[in-house]
């Protein structure tokens, strides 16, 4: 049990009060966005970029290529099944090179990205892969080059499903960035562990799960929203 | 006339796991500027497969193939790019941009073609006006019915003006009315705007619709090629006739043959009828020799501004007299006995 001489600093188990919690609540959530919005872009892009290699260089694709296929595909299976708690380690070096350190929300968006790139890659090229084949030969019936092909119509064509996929993906990295904010990285992982789990509050806990909730409930609501907009159904 | 698309030897094989496979075999075959060239088949013929050597989607494996010019044999992809502009294809399954509206799917080949934004908006608006669908500029593909699909198809196709334009099987998935109404279409778009049109189809009303040659293709060969009133008419290879009876019911056979037989005396022949066969004044004389006769199946329509048709007669009297009667009629046409 706290000491009585703690409660000034320190409420007592299994109590939120908003005075003192609230204000950390909030950075918290505040540190989780920042990561999850960070990692939101830059692993959507580059997962994007991934997505459409595999997707354009697989065999009968419109720039197949075995070569480059088959080392894509080698590196996301690799480091795709890695459990994000270990691959934050693995990568801590290069972490430490990219940003100076390996702690705090802004470090942890290095592993995020990471993993956030090869499991968008897979999603991305899901999604593609489901466009009708037929609509990319009348394209090129028109005389469009490859390219123009891949840049102006693969992504329209498969816009709704992929809004879908990355509003899911998102979710994973709510998922991940709690995870992450355990090891030094802030967010509302680190509030619910620091200020809930060990010091036996689980009103603390109970909270942080309800925001967490609600910030889901949110994002899935835009990303039906928006897909449901593009497909116009 | 001159050749627009010439084929000599042509031949694509793919290669699968269990060998070789020639889609098209050894194809020799020239189709004329300005009219509509219909190729038909059972699935599986190559037919698909040839039409796409034409415009390059698929790359020719052996023997040239002289598209307005060019061997699109030997082009590069850059030079085959180009050479498509020229060329429009249009599809069983339509395949429209479901992302953009049906002005921004007739735009993507002049935007391909390098059309300033003024002279796009002109052109569309063009197109749009000459399939029919002016008011349904800013509709998306999954707001339109089929018939509209494969007009805006036909839009997007002709949209950088191209000389030739390829159907691969363009009316297989719509309904008899709509079918009638995306051929009037074609009609319209090989009379008034000069465009040779190659008609894929495994459909003989088909290319009886609008073709006026037609190519029998079976296993990649072409098994016979004519006028589509000859290929009609004078059926000479086997997939042929198979083709022609599935549409040309003009002779009782079968059950058909055996009820005539029951309800009718005499000998049953069948008379073929064409532009000048006068079968009136023979049958007219008929009665004379004591012949009676009876017209029991057949019919006689038009196929390319021609008579074609065939009547089944029923005729009784004495055998010499009847003997005479149907030698006068071969005398004017060819006649079968029914069988």
């Amino acid at each position: 049990m706290i000491p009585a001489a703690v409660p000034a600093l320190l409420p007592t188990a299994n109590e939120f009060d908003w005075s003192f919690h609230g204000p950390k609540l909030v950075e918290a959530l505040g540190e989780t966005l920042y990561m999850v919005s960070a990692t939101l872009l830059i692993g959507g892009i580059l997962g994007l970029a991934l997505g459409l290699a595999l997707y354009t260089t697989r065999r009968g694709g419109l720039l197949a290529n075995r070569a480059v296929f088959g080392v894509a595909n080698l590196l996301v299976n690799i480091f795709r099944p890695i459990p994000f708690l270990i691959l934050l380690m693995v990568i801590a070096p290069f972490t430490v090179a990219l940003i100076g350190t390996r702690l705090g929300s802004t470090a942890m968006i290095v592993p995020l990205s990471f993993a956030a790139t090869f499991g968008v890659s897979r999603i991305v090229e899901q999604n593609l892969v489901a466009i009708d084949p037929g609509v990319i030969e009348a394209a090129r019936a028109t005389g469009a080059s490859r390219w123009r092909i891949v840049t102006t119509l693969v992504v329209p064509e498969a816009l709704g499903p992929l809004i879908l996929g990355f509003t899911f993906v998102f979710v994973a990295i709510v998922d991940m960035s709690a995870l992450a904010g355990t090891l030094d990285g802030g967010g509302l992982g680190a509030f619910a562990l620091d200020y809930g789990y060990k010091r036996w509050n689980y009103a603390v806990v109970w909270i942080t799960v309800i925001v967490i909730i609600l910030l889901v409930q949110v994002a899935q609501a835009l990303g039906n929203r928006l897909s449901r907009k593009v497909l116009r159904r | 006339m001159s050749p627009i698309i010439e084929f000599r030897d042509v031949s694509k094989v793919f290669e699968s796991p269990s060998g070789p496979i020639r889609a098209v075999d050894g194809v020799d075959l020239s189709i004329e500027a300005g009219e509509i060239f219909g190729v038909i088949g059972y699935s599986g013929a190559g037919k698909s497969t040839l039409v796409r050597l034409i415009n390059g989607l698929e790359r020719v494996t052996s023997g040239q193939l002289l598209v307005d010019g060019d061997d699109v044999a030997t082009l590069t992809e850059r030079q085959l790019e180009l050479k498509r502009r020229e060329i429009g294809m249009i599809f069983q399954q339509f395949n429209l941009f479901s992302s953009r509206t049906v002005a921004g799917n007739v735009a993507f080949p002049l935007k391909v073609a390098g059309w300033p934004k003024a002279d796009r908006d002109r052109r569309i608006a063009e197109l749009l006006d000459f399939v029919g669908l002016l008011d349904r500029a800013h509709s998306y593909p999954d707001q339109l019915s089929g018939g509209q699909k494969q007009r805006v198809g036909i839009a997007r196709a002709l949209a950088a003006s191209p000389k030739i334009l390829l159907a691969d099987e363009s009316t297989s998935a719509l309904d008899p009315q709509t079918t009638q109404d995306v051929l009037r279409l074609l009609r319209k778009v090989n009379t008034e705007l000069g465009v040779t049109i190659v008609v894929i189809t495994h459909e003989l009303e088909v290319v009886r619709a609008i073709a006026d040659r037609v190519a029998v293709l079976e296993d990649g060969h072409v098994a016979e090629h004519g006028s589509v009133f000859d290929i009609f008419t004078q059926p000479q290879a086997e997939v042929t006739r198979r083709f022609v009876s599935t549409v040309v019911h003009d002779r009782p056979r079968g059950a058909n043959l055996e009820r005539l037989r029951q309800t009718h005396e005499g000998r049953i022949v069948t008379a073929t009828i064409a532009d000048g066969s006068r079968l009136g004044a023979i049958l007219a004389s008929a009665g004379a020799l004591g012949v009676t006769f009876e017209i029991v199946y057949g019919g006689i329509g038009t196929l390319q501004d021609q008579s074609f048709g065939s009547l089944t007669l029923a005729l009784d009297g004495p055998d010499a007299a009847v003997e005479t009667v149907v030698g006068r009629l071969r005398e004017v046409t060819t006649i079968e006995e029914a069988s």
